[in-house]
């Protein structure tokens, strides 16, 4: 049971609440929608860090923890305008957070961290893509990041292409990324709190690119419902799958076992 | 007429700082000096757009450039990031691209209308004997900004600064 607050507790203060207190948006229209992509791009590339030393070429070590470092530097921007970025980081708990379920999902075998890769990436490199042309004030950074977006999605669709057409063994693993990752999908293209994006033609330009390139892959596309009744928006409501918890405590332990460490 | 003679003398200054990941080339070579202004006596603002989101270097750049400045004489160093408009790997210089090649790195390839990869197989050119016969490693290298080829003439291993 949570302690009721003692008369000495300032009752303003809410651990619950996105931006900590002492650290207020400093865009109140932009820290919902800044949240959720920023939430976005700090899991993946958490979990795509995680490869580090687990690649299985030298080459995609150094591709997998660019694309991090990417997803990481876009982090940084987002959550800086919610507020204070290490805070938001460190210090939250899951429940907080409000990436998208599919980010958080565990790396599994290379071919389901690919599958994971293709299917975000494509709906970030569009998402992106709205949001650059619009004048809001994600817009700048979204203009710069879906350059660097391309990189990661021509990446995943190559590999896609040579794990689908490749052996018996590497099309049957990536098949089963895709497969196992596709209720995670539907998520993508619920309403952001703050975004005005066009849903329908982000669904229907994702859908097409994704078809495509599975069918050039020899791979098909996914039939299984692309959400469950219970996971429709749940990450962005803050609703989180059982092994985020266990990634948090990874990510967050050094900052909360010694607060204001530096390197 | 003063005030405007010492800006563009702190803007050389500061352009002349070199990358600290890439030293042959200067921040003004790579395009990412944006502005130089003096806003007060002795008060200067920069202003720096970094190549890449998430460039560690960015940092870096920031210090050596308040570092330079001070001294210059200028006691007030601001140096600010911008984003917008996006940095493009068409803001390198001539100069620039020259000696990225010189420094054994294959100097990007005029972007297209949106950025990012280059659909066209324009052929990139091994810094090291000049052949164009030259495949890709991978599309992510040391860094960021560049990608991993190797060239199949003289066998070398190289880096290419990539188009964005």
């Amino acid at each position: 049971m949570k302690p009721a607050p003692t008369a000495a507790t300032p009752a303003a203060t809410s651990t619950a609440a996105p931006a900590p207190a002492g650290s207020p948006a400093r865009d109140v229209a932009a820290a919902a929608p800044a949240l959720a992509l920023g939430d976005d791009a700090l899991v993946l590339s958490h979990r795509l860090g995680e490869w580090a030393g687990h690649a299985p070429v030298l080459e995609e070590e150094v591709a997998l923890a660019n694309i991090a470092l990417d997803l990481l530097g876009q982090a940084r921007v987002l959550l800086s305008l919610v507020g204070d970025e290490d805070e938001l980081a460190y210090l939250r708990e899951e429940r907080s957070f409000r990436n998208c379920q599919l980010v958080e999902q565990p790396n599994g075998d290379f071919a389901h961290t690919i599958a994971r890769q293709l299917y975000f990436s494509t709906y970030q490199e569009l998402l992106y893509g709205q949001l650059a042309v619009g004048d809001g004030p994600l817009a700048p950074l979204a203009a710069k990041a879906v350059k660097e977006v391309a990189y990661h999605r021509d990446h995943a669709e190559q590999w896609t292409l040579r794990l689908g057409d490749g052996t018996q063994e590497s099309h049957e693993r990536i098949q089963r990324g895709l497969d196992a990752l596709w209720r995670f999908t539907g998520e993508l293209f619920e309403p952001v709190t703050g975004l005005d994006l066009d849903l329908t033609a982000l669904h229907d330009d994702w859908i097409t690119r994704i078809a495509s390139v599975l069918t050039r892959a020899t791979l098909t596309v996914p039939q299984g419902a692309s959400r469950g009744a219970w996971t429709a928006g749940a990450g962005r409501q803050g609703l989180h799958t059982e092994s985020f918890g266990r990634m948090l405590a990874e990510m967050q332990h050094l900052h909360r076992s010694h607060p204001g460490a530096t390197w | 007429m003063v005030t405007t003679t010492l800006e563009d003398r702190l803007r050389d200054v500061a352009g002349s700082v070199p990358d600290p990941e890439l030293p042959v080339v200067t921040l003004a070579e790579l395009g990412i000096l944006r502005d130089v202004r003096m806003t007060g006596p002795g008060q200067v603002e920069v202003e720096l757009t970094p190549t890449y989101t998430g460039c560690p270097a960015i940092e870096a750049m920031s210090a050596d450039v308040e570092r330079v400045l001070h001294e210059h004489g200028i006691p007030q160093v601001e140096v600010r990031t911008v984003l917008s408009p996006p940095w493009t790997t068409d803001a390198i210089t001539a100069e620039g691209r020259r000696k990225l090649a010189e420094f054994g790195i294959a100097p990007p390839r005029p972007t297209g209308p949106a950025g990012g990869p280059v659909p066209v197989a324009l052929a990139i050119r091994c810094p090291h004997c000049g052949s164009t016969d030259t495949t890709l490693l991978s599309r992510f290298s040391s860094t960021a900004c560049k990608a991993l080829r190797r060239c199949e003439s003289c066998r070398e291993p190289f880096d290419h600064f990539k188009e964005l």
